[in-house]
């Protein structure tokens, strides 16, 4: 493995208002240059506040009370506000969740794409129109002059979904972190919406961080996984390892509740309820002992 | 492997294809009967603001107690010329029903946008920043609310003393509540939006969000809201005229005129029926092109 871009260490959240309820376990992840990370989980697992915690845009409810983010030397929890506001775009840039509320309603697309590239690069915005329309070309979209012109609501959630990839890689960041891209699409736009940011990665060397509570998504696009339960990592490998020799046993039993297409007699498993307890307990006793804390990580 | 099934064939294109292109804000407005008879309506009253001396035909201050509550055209005793009567000074009450336009309109503009630009910049602060801010902004506006609305106005006439600027403090002082608490809401639902997120995460400062993000998205509610506050600016000056607080009596307004009207209302209704039809038509004007505004507006409901 290469260098690391990203490198995130014992990083625990509580909730303040929750009576200090763990958000997340020390968790513990590092993103080589030009590598797809995949962080699966189900809801409420902590997959999100990982991604705002890079970002800087955890809710104010919610603490960092452990752990580094570093981003290429750069302490990114303990940089000032307008230090970190100059990192985000041009190196970090996010993928948002839900593409027909991540486009403002109000402002035309070509608004919207050409802000990073007035503000961040200075482009005139003549240069930026320009560029607009090649970033559009980039995510495949065939007639970027009628889309620039549009308004959000005018566009189809396929579309949207390119629109927001095309801002994301607008600045050529470093770092693209993917929340639950594809979660908003039906499945055959899935597809495409992958293969897109798989391509574009590849193309620029884009380190990604990709959330996904699919281990389907997850599989196709990642290279590596690290599983989620309770913001605490259960298991991290590369894809193929974990979708072939899953060691850890949470790992095996969302493995069993992912339909697979390859494989379809095999039939859906609920994730077993004694699991869940075990864990449960397991993670609680932890708690208990700090220090311990961690000793499960991957 | 865990397989994503795919129905299209490889490297297909996405263009705008079959999007459904809804109608422009332009077109949706022009096709609202309401919006343009109301809009029609409000601009012969602009014009006839602008325009009064020269399109009044007598002059509104002129008395002649020769030709003192002359019926309007068509009724009996009626001189030509007269088309509305006169009142019981022989003033012309169409010449005064036309001057008086231009008080209504004159408050009616400043006195809603003064709020408007008061009520919505607390609003968005209180919106987007929440918590401290919000608690300290949200309390003062309803300790604010508490008060009755009229009597507040002609205790603080009574303190600024009467004159134009002094109704316009009035509203502005009273109704910049009804566009905080409106602004605020609509903040606060539009600073939930991913897009808010996604400006944060481009590295935008938060002042950039709400000036680029936010406030065009609170503009439809807001344009809407304050056509409807025009409309009751107009009746809080004729309320004001009415109990000769508003500006000096040898302005006409359509208060005032409601006000002599009624000394006289046995023996000629119309000096009475004219401003208060008159009143009457321009705050349904503007609360239907306040309606018809925020339809169109909307971008949710524009899909």
């Amino acid at each position: 493995m290469s260098a690391a871009r990203l490198s995130i260490d014992d990083l625990t959240a509580v909730s303040v208002r929750d009576g200090n309820r763990f958000m997340l376990r020390d968790v513990s992840l590092k993103i080589a240059i030009g590598e797809v990370h995949g962080i699966v989980g189900e809801s409420g697992a902590g997959k999100s506040t990982i991604a705002k915690a890079i970002l800087g845009i955890i809710p104010s409810q919610v603490k960092v009370t452990r752990g580094r983010i570093d981003f290429e030397g750069l302490d990114l929890l303990s940089l000032s506000s307008t230090a970190l506001r100059a990192v985000l775009g041009r190196d970090i840039a996010l993928i948002a969740q839900d593409p027909s509320t991540a486009l403002n309603p109000a402002r035309r697309i070509e608004a919207q794409l050409t802000d990073g590239l007035r503000l961040k690069r200075g482009l005139s915005s003549s240069e930026a129109r320009m560029r607009a329309g090649t970033l559009l070309e980039d995510v495949q979209i065939r007639d970027p002059t009628q889309v620039l012109r549009s308004y959000p609501h005018q566009l189809s959630g396929g579309m949207r979904q390119r629109v927001l990839i095309a801002a994301a890689f607008a600045l050529q960041p470093k770092l693209v972190i993917a929340d639950e891209p594809t979660t908003a699409l039906d499945v055959t736009v899935q597809k495409q919406i992958l293969r897109l940011i798989r391509s574009l990665q590849e193309r620029h060397g884009t380190s990604v961080l990709f959330v996904s509570h699919n281990l389907g998504v997850v599989a196709k696009i990642c290279d590596r996984v690290s599983v989620l339960y309770m913001g605490k990592v259960m298991e991290q490998a590369t894809t193929a390892e974990l979708l072939t020799a899953p060691r850890h046993p949470y790992t095996k039993a969302l493995l069993g509740a992912t339909p697979r297409y390859d494989a379809p007699e095999s039939g859906l498993q609920p994730i077993p309820p004694g699991l869940i307890a075990a864990l449960r307990a397991e993670i609680a006793a932890s708690d208990a002992r700090p220090a311990d804390r961690g000793s499960a990580d991957g | 492997m865990v397989e994503v099934s795919a129905a299209r064939p490889e490297g297909s294109q996405a263009t705008l294809g079959d999007t459904l292109r809804p109608p422009s804000i332009r077109t949706r407005l022009l096709g609202d009967r309401k919006v343009v008879a109301a809009g029609s309506f409000l601009l012969i009253l602009i014009v006839a603001a602008l325009a009064a001396p020269l399109i009044a035909p007598r002059d509104p201050l002129d008395q002649n107690l020769m030709l003192a509550t002359l019926p309007p055209a068509g009724f009996a005793g009626a001189e030509p010329g007269y088309v509305l009567g006169t009142d019981d000074l022989g003033r012309d009450v169409l010449s005064r029903l036309i001057f008086g336009t231009r008080v209504s309109l004159t408050v009616a503009f400043i006195a809603a946008g003064l709020a408007a630009l008061l009520g919505s910049w607390l609003g968005l602060v209180a919106g987007f920043l929440g918590e401290g801010i919000d608690s300290l902004i949200s309390r003062l506006v309803d300790v604010w609310m508490a008060f009755p609305p009229v009597l507040l106005s002609i205790l603080l006439v009574a303190v600024l003393g009467t004159g134009l600027h002094s109704v316009i403090t009035a509203i502005v002082v009273i109704d910049w509540t009804r566009f905080c608490r409106v602004v605020r809401t609509e903040t606060m639902a539009q600073a939930r939006m991913d897009y808010v997120v996604a400006a944060r995460a481009l590295g935008f400062s938060r002042f950039a969000i709400l000036l680029r993000e936010i406030l065009p998205n609170v503009m439809p509610v807001l344009i809407a809201l304050i056509t409807l506050e025009m409309g009751i600016a107009v009746v809080v000056e004729a309320i004001l005229s009415f109990v000769g607080l508003s500006v000096s009596s040898d302005t006409p307004t359509w208060g005032g005129m409601i006000a002599a009207g009624r000394q006289s209302i046995h023996q000629a209704w119309w000096v009475l029926a004219a401003p208060l039809l008159a009143l009457f038509a321009t705050v349904v004007a503007f609360n239907q092109l306040g309606d018809g505004l925020a339809r169109s507006l909307d971008p949710v409901l524009r899909r």
